[in-house]
């Protein structure tokens, strides 16, 4: 892991720094005068050679300090550190949203195989790959904010604050980023189900004269979970992206809006900051998937290096 | 196309297998009645955009001040948005963007990611390495995230938002092409290759890469809708498509504002983007289903085990060793690979 936050530090930097354009520049606008732009340079640190800057940057990270901002000066970290929990809660949110939806219809979908109620669920879930969320967020403020005045727009105001506005500004956003994820989780799923279904030992356990649901829970989801965790773990960062996208559209303070705002300030520290975080995000999110995995089946160790 | 048609002849029937072989293809394709509506819906978006002059009723971009958010119908069909322009006429000239987000950002990111994949492949040891803990890191960020970073970083534009999608994109097409050559490469009519004196820069090109092709197609197809929609969703934040040129995305970001007053210009462009990605979504689906029988996954054509296609050395991308032992012993490709090196040899 450690080489992979290497590398992936080195991407941000490369990316956000070596490309041209000035923030002195764009701090100070057009008319700067070159003695101004030299003094904010040097107050930023970009008048020193990348590598110092680097070194300079990683060597800040380690100590907890992730620069300040370009926009208003403050420090990274702190904002980072506000916006997480919000974040946090959108996607825990999604999150069980997905699984409510996807693991009832994969099961039944794949039990089902090859009848209406199965032609039905997958439809629905390739129907729901297709639709970009930031459609469906604005379609579901027309029709639940707008139209029948059932859920706020916008309106976010902290859990500890209010929990019950809390939840009633986060139920579209985390609905909004839930469905994407419940149609990749039941699609994965209904198949790992239907080839786990197909085994020799799910024909012994029904030889055996063991009830439907036993067979069914026991047996065969426990084995089908495997591939929907890898899925899972894989799509974190489609999560994390979608967070972009809710909490832009609805207002929810949190790390998406975060980047984008960051992004229309030019605030490249701000930047950094949010996507070297959501990328150690997905790496302790895989970690995890590797611990889970030895937890439901013993018998695998390793991670594959083929897959 | 012919490559993976030629991959697929096995021992003996070559000549007969390949003389059929698009239009066998082509109705295998066409039982999966869904891919091939999907593949229908996908062609006459193409050539919607391929025709969008002659189609939009108006210009997409003349501003009409007297026609200001006019509803459904009428002279304009789809009603007018908030600068009096034709939303149907935007909507034809808007799938022009989708598409060659789609289809140029994949195509830039198989050009990068399969010669990247072959030599980290091919070559191990450090380069191979390197690249691999390279594209390990690349693919820790999220997939949206990287690309506003990258689309920030380039400015707004088109031909930007392109690049930063095949940015993304490049390691999963390198990471592919990889597993698909450490498969090969240990495989005997590789070895048979390189005992007739097959140099490195041959065994690559004309053995690895066919042989690696079709889940990197497959996975090409799919990755189109993804692209589709991550270019809608950058011009939706407005690092993308620049007004006045018309693109889904943009159109959304437009028709926000207005929801109240005109709910009908967020309909349009989303429903449009859900149909364009359903379509590449159902038409990929049926490209791997004859590429990768075991992994089929969706759509109700039955799994045909028996089919000379599903024992073609050229499927599983995934981890799918057990799929490919119940398709049956897989005939190697040998006597083409074989054939191929000693005519030209």
């Amino acid at each position: 892991m450690i080489p992979v936050l290497f590398f992936v530090s080195l991407i941000i930097f490369v990316l956000i720094n070596v490309i041209p354009g000035d923030p002195a520049r764009v701090l100070l606008g057009e008319e700067a005068t070159p003695e101004a732009l030299a003094t904010l340079r040097h107050v930023l640190g970009t008048d020193r050679p990348l590598p110092v800057q680097y070194a300079r940057w990683i060597g800040g990270m380690v100590e907890g300090n992730f620069g300040k901002s370009f926009k208003d000066n403050t420090p990274v970290l702190p904002t980072l550190l506000q916006k997480i929990p919000v974040t946090a809660e959108l996607t825990v949110l999604a999150l069980c949203i997905a699984w409510l939806i996807a693991i009832p219809a994969g099961i039944v979908a794949a039990w089902r195989q090859r009848t209406l109620t199965d032609y039905g669920a997958s439809a629905a879930a390739l129907i729901g790959l297709s639709v970009p969320n930031f459609w469906l967020g604005i379609m579901a403020i027309y029709l639940f904010a707008v139209h029948l005045h059932w859920l706020p727009a916008s309106g976010w105001v902290p859990l500890t604050e209010d929990a019950s506005r809390n939840l009633r500004a986060m139920v579209m956003p985390a609905c909004v980023l839930g469905l994407v994820l419940a149609a990749v989780v039941m699609r994965q799923l209904r198949s790992s189900m239907i080839e786990v279904l197909s085994a020799d030992f799910v024909r012994t356990a029904k030889a055996k004269g063991l009830g439907g649901r036993v067979v069914l829970i026991r047996h065969t989801l426990r084995n089908a979970v495997i591939p929907v965790i890898t899925v899972m773990g894989i799509q974190m960062g489609t999560l994390l992206g979608g967070a972009v996208i809710t909490e832009t559209i609805f207002a929810v303070p949190g790390l998406g809006q975060l980047a984008v705002n960051s992004i229309y300030n030019r605030d490249s520290p701000m930047l950094e900051g949010v996507v070297m975080f959501s990328a150690l995000s997905i790496l302790l999110v895989n970690l995890l998937v590797d611990i889970v995995y030895s937890l439901i089946d013993p018998r695998i160790k390793l991670s594959e290096e083929l897959s | 196309m012919s490559l993976a048609i030629r991959g697929a002849v096995g021992g003996g029937d070559a000549a007969r297998v390949s003389h059929r072989g698009l239009g066998y293809l082509l109705r295998r394709y066409a039982q999966n009645r869904l891919a091939a509506i999907g593949l229908v819906v996908f062609v006459a978006i193409v050539l919607t955009a391929v025709f969008a002059p002659w189609l939009a009723p108006y210009s997409p971009i003349k501003t009409d001040f007297a026609a200001y958010l006019r509803p459904p119908g009428g002279a304009h069909v789809l009603g007018t948005d908030e600068l009096g322009r034709d939303v149907l006429s935007r909507l034809i000239y808007g799938t022009r963007a989708s598409l060659e987000a789609g289809v140029i950002s994949v195509g830039l990111a198989i050009a990068v990611g399969l010669p990247l994949g072959l030599a980290a492949g091919y070559y191990r040891g450090f380069i191979g390495d390197v690249l691999m803990r390279f594209t390990d890191a690349m693919l820790a960020f999220p997939p949206l995230i990287l690309a506003l970073a990258v689309a920030a970083v380039l400015g707004p534009g088109l031909a930007k938002a392109m690049i930063a999608i095949a940015v993304v994109l490049t390691p999963v097409f390198m990471r592919i092409t990889r597993a698909q050559v450490l498969q090969q490469r240990a495989r005997e009519y590789i070895e048979a290759v390189r005992a007739l004196g097959a140099w490195d820069r041959r065994i690559i090109w004309r053995h690895l890469l066919p042989n690696s092709m079709a889940p990197i197609v497959v996975q090409g197809s799919l990755n189109i809708a993804g692209a589709i929609i991550t270019e809608a969703t950058l011009s939706f934040l407005g690092l993308g498509t620049q007004p006045p040129t018309p693109s889904w995305g943009s159109m959304l970001n437009g028709a926000q504002q207005y929801l109240t007053q005109a709910p009908w210009l967020a309909l349009w462009p989303g429903a449009a983007i859900a149909l364009t990605v359903f379509a590449v979504n159902v038409a990929g689906d049926g490209l791997r289903e004859i590429w990768d029988p075991g992994r089929a996954d969706f759509s109700g054509a039955p799994r045909d085990a028996a089919s000379p296609l599903s024992q073609v050395p050229l499927r599983r991308y995934h981890l799918s060793e057990r799929a490919a032992a119940s398709a049956g012993a897989v005939p190697e490709a040998r006597g083409w690979c074989l054939r191929g090196s000693t005519a030209s040899g």
